[in-house]
């Protein structure tokens, strides 16, 4: 009943918000009231979860389509419930942000994100491989829209390139849902056993490597992080990624495990591939939004490579590192929105020297950035530092490029960090440019809040995301 | 003393229904002017709802079949389900037509309507050769009439031209097939085919494909397709909405029907010769939709590329086939009678052909058409939250059961495809702004069309709906694909 909840609630929301003729800042109050609803019914979700049994809890299951063994069928484990906080609070953000920016088109856009909010959240809790797939192509809906009506001025092209590389992806997934269900005779994931089809598993793994994106499958990634409205962007990037993880972690791994062994040497070489790679264009980049993208880009490779480390210190280093990352990537993107706003611009050359007489916005960037660094002590640096110790069973190789990653992503966020507060002050920042307004703090610190707080006490996560047995139902 | 059948007056109810609504039409035209049209379109409408609700006692009753009229009709389950989905088809096509500016014809247009209905309940029901081809005739002439109706429109009369030709000669060719599959078997209807051996007979199967390729052309399937893009931009849009749904939901059944009951026996033959037409549809009909402008033209290429897709369930020669053509063609006909009826909303308020350019902002300005318009759009591309996923779903896994894996593929090439233009229309909608408007709309708010607002919403409804209440529709399909002998 709790996972319905939580689905339905964004659902709801989004439908009142588009037929209520409101007024435009009252319908981004109410949008944003039902995302704190969503954090709220979260919390409570929480408090009746038992870390300690690693099955199926919180669930709902009802027949869909009886004849193909199609159901209704959601619920949690530990590690899904941790991804649905984090969407809970960036999308939160998200919205206040867009509140706070006053998109136009008011019920549309807001209706799009709860829309949006709701299918991520069924995505997450999705027990039935149908209804998986039926919210992972949910989510492209709404995403189309917002980035093709309130995007920034090549959005046709973004729109077009995302759109392009995800249906790719999810139709050859859209034909191992066929196959996989058609040869198990259901659809659930808790009931079908495992395939050792290694075609099948490419169609699921492809998929999820373009969400992701994972390197070679990004080519979307540049455009559409650039061109996106900077909170869309923020929800791509934290959020959206993430149900790539998922889907490997609940479907490619414990039902193919045979294939996700065999090629697990390819992708984890792809996955150190995109980590570096990406690392180095974010270092490269001309602009602040092309580095959050990258690094980003890099730090799902670094995820991955927790995944399929096909161990307990991985596996929990990556979902640390999913949570932290996603509130880490939220709240830069939402920063470099709040600079673009001030500057017009987000190119590295054009800025600098903001920290001077800015004080609350040098502290705010400082912090994000050193988590986003993975400073010693972080919860990037937990999660990252058992994504290490994960990978080194399957080779000290893997150990040294995640090593290398690190040391990466210090040399961008540094650059980060210093483009926009030091230096000499950049052309296009001006005198006037204000510092942090309280409404902007609002949005940002709780997120950080919430970071420092996984800092001090990293094990929340990572020791509850899996627990034995939901060890057992995932490792091959 | 002669000898008269016993006749089974509820299996030709809708038949009878429909026809008595036609007449009811027709007489129409002796009315005052004022009160023609809304007597005309009354009756129709009326004719579809009735028959629709005969068609749905019919389903009922029908749980084992019977052949009717010394075995020349059949009383089943399959022909009561596509009866049900023509009655409500039809019955949206009428309230789609209120709105059309026409000055006279409307007692004729409306009369036709239901006349062509009839003849698609009828055909569907057809056992031997001869109703078949009467069927398909019956209905046929209707459409021909149907499309030049509004004959100051020069495209129109074009069209009509065009089908009258490339539709008689569909129809000779599948005479001509039937008579020579008559003269290899010496019977006429499909069980009595079935059961005949004439395997040895070479001219049995080029009958067998000219009777495929006869109903192809109805099917518009390629390679016989090549007037449906011309004769679906230049018919009224109300016609096109029947044809694209009506025409076709008759035809498919029609197609099964007779490849399953009359050539058991060749089923490794036609199943070949139905995968290949699908295959060739998919291709063809997906990259002639990407390159059109005119709205209609590409929903016509759409259609072609839906037929595609039906006829891989078809293919598949299984009772899940079966069951995955009946399930797709539900949110189908909604999805087309639906997008045509937004399409005639806007050209009757721009006075001129819908091209993608002038569907710039629209999805703004008319908020109503604009989401009915996207969700048509996204269930032809099948995306969920529609019917027209499960409707893929279903044609898929037949088709995987089948064997065919190499047509799944190309299914989902061919999707993939399809985004292309179908996000184009939305693109449009919603992403190009009114100002690059091309045209000048005829101004102020749109004519208001309350009949064809209902049309839209229940399209809508059906297409929606069909993603969430899958298992009574398919449980349907599945009894209406059981009463034949797979």
């Amino acid at each position: 009943m709790w996972t319905t909840a939580l689905i339905l609630l964004p659902l709801v929301g989004a439908l009142v918000v588009a037929i209520l003729p409101l007024p435009r800042e009252s319908t981004a109050g109410l949008a944003l009231l039902v995302a704190l609803a969503e954090i709220a019914l979260w919390v409570a979700a929480l408090g009746r979860f038992d870390f300690d049994d690693g099955g199926l809890q919180l669930g709902t299951s009802r027949e869909w389509v009886e004849s193909l063994g199609i159901s209704y069928s959601v619920g949690f484990y530990g590690f899904s419930l941790w991804l649905v906080g984090a969407t809970a609070v960036v999308f939160a953000a998200a919205i206040g942000y867009a509140m706070w920016v006053g998109r136009d088109r008011s019920r549309a856009y807001h209706a799009l994100m709860l829309f949006l909010l709701g299918a991520v959240v069924a995505t997450f809790a999705a027990q039935d491989l149908l209804l998986f797939y039926v919210s992972f192509e949910a989510m492209l809906i709404p995403l189309y829209v917002l980035v093709g009506v309130w995007g920034g001025e090549r959005r046709q092209a973004a729109t077009v390139t995302f759109v392009l590389y995800t249906m790719a992806g999810s139709l050859l997934m859209l034909a191992s849902v066929v196959a996989f269900g058609v040869t198990q005779g259901t659809f659930s994931l808790t009931e079908s056993g495992t395939s050792d089809n290694v075609w099948i598993f490419l169609g699921f793994a492809i998929a999820f490597a373009v969400k992701a994106p994972l390197f070679p499958f990004h080519g979307w990634l540049p455009l559409a992080y650039r061109e996106s409205p900077v909170e869309v962007a923020a929800v791509l990037s934290a959020i959206v990624s993430k149900t790539a993880i998922y889907g490997f972690l609940r479907i490619g791994i414990p039902k193919f495990p045979e294939p996700a062994d065999d090629l697990s040497v390819l992708i984890l070489v792809l996955a150190c591939a995109g980590l570096v790679y990406g690392s180095l264009l974010a270092f490269r980049a001309p602009d602040l939004r092309g580095v959050i993208a990258y690094s980003s880009m890099a730090q799902m490779g670094l995820i991955t490579i927790g995944v399929f480390a096909f161990d307990d210190l991985g596996l929990d280093g990556a979902i640390l590192q999913s949570v932290a990352h996603a509130l880490v990537s939220a709240s830069m993107f939402l920063l470099v929105g709040m600079v673009e706003r001030r500057c017009g611009t987000s190119d590295v050359d054009a800025l600098g020297g903001m920290a001077r007489g800015r004080p609350s916005l040098a502290t705010v960037v400082l912090v994000a950035g050193m988590i986003a660094l993975a400073v010693p002590g972080s919860a990037t640096f937990a999660g990252e530092f058992l994504i290490m110790a994960g990978a080194y069973q399957q080779g000290w190789g893997y150990s040294v490029v995640v090593a290398l990653g690190i040391v990466l992503a210090a040399m961008y966020t540094l650059r980060v960090i210093s483009a926009i507060l030091h230096v000499k002050p950049g052309r296009a920042v001006r005198e006037e440019a204000l510092d942090l307004r309280p409404g902007e703090l609002a949005l940002v610190l709780p997120m950080l809040l919430i970071l420092l707080g996984l800092s001090l006490w990293p094990a929340l996560v990572s020791e509850s995301a899996f627990v034995a047995g939901t060890l057992s139902e995932i490792l091959p | 003393m002669i000898d008269t059948p016993t006749v089974d007056w509820l299996a030709l109810s809708p038949t009878i229904a429909l026809l008595a609504a036609a007449g009811v039409a027709l007489l129409s035209a002796l009315l005052p002017a004022w009160m023609r049209k809304s007597v005309a379109a009354v009756a129709a409408l009326v004719g579809f709802v009735v028959a629709a609700v005969l068609a749905g006692v019919l389903f009922d009753e029908s749980s084992t079949s019977e052949v009717l009229l010394e075995g020349t009709m059949v009383r089943d389950q399959l022909a009561a389900m596509a009866q049900l989905i023509l009655g409500v088809t039809g019955a949206a096509v009428v309230l789609a037509s209120w709105g059309e500016q026409r000055r006279e014809n409307h007692a004729e247009y409306y009369a036709l309507l239901a006349t062509a209905g009839a003849g698609m309940v009828f055909f569907v029901g057809a056992e031997d050769l001869m109703t078949l081809f009467l069927g398909l005739e019956w209905f046929s002439l209707c459409l021909y009439i149907l499309v030049a109706i509004d004959s100051e429109r020069e495209t129109s009369l074009e069209a009509g031209l065009k089908y009258l030709i490339v539709g008689g000669f569909g129809s000779a060719v599948l005479l001509f097939g039937s008579a020579l599959v008559y003269g290899a078997t010496s019977e006429l209807s499909f069980p009595a085919i079935g059961a005949a051996d004439p395997s040895s007979d070479s001219f049995f199967y080029a009958g067998l494909a000219m009777i495929l390729a006869g109903l192809a052309f109805k099917v518009s399937a390629a390679p016989f397709h090549m007037w449906t893009p011309d004769v679906y931009q230049g018919s009224p849009t109300s016609v096109t909405a029947f044809m694209a749904a009506a025409t076709k939901t008759a035809a498919l059944v029609v197609t099964l029907r007779v490849l399953v009951t009359a050539f058991p026996e060749q089923t490794d033959v036609w199943t070949i010769a139905v995968a290949v037409l699908a295959a060739i549809s998919l291709v063809w009909g997906n990259l002639g939709a990407l390159a059109q402008s005119d709205v209609k033209r590409l929903l016509a290429y759409s259609s072609i590329s839906h037929a595609g897709f039906m006829l891989m369930a078809i293919a598949a020669s299984s009772e899940r086939g079966g069951e995955a053509l009946l399930y797709y063609l539900v949110p189908y006909c909604a999805m087309s009678v639906g997008a045509f009826a937004v399409i005639a909303a806007r050209e009757r308020e721009l006075q001129a052909p819908v091209t993608l350019d002038s569907l710039a902002g629209m999805g703004w300005e008319r908020p109503y058409h604009g989401i009915a318009l996207w969700i048509f759009m996204l269930g032809m591309a099948g995306f969920p939250l529609t019917g027209g996923m499960f409707g893929k779903l279903f044609v898929f896994s037949a088709a995987y059961d089948a064997g065919d894996w190499w047509l799944v593929l190309l299914g989902v090439a061919a999707t993939a495809v399809s985004l292309g233009y179908y996000l184009n229309v939305v693109r449009r909608l919603y992403m190009s702004s009114g100002a690059e408007l091309r045209l000048a709309p005829a101004g102020g708010s749109p004519p208001r069309d309350p009949a064809l607002s209902v049309a839209i919403g229940a399209a809508v409804v059906v297409t929606v709906g069909s993603f969430f209440v899958v298992q009574p529709i398919l449980d349907a399909a599945s009894d209406a694909a059981a009463s034949l002998p797979f």
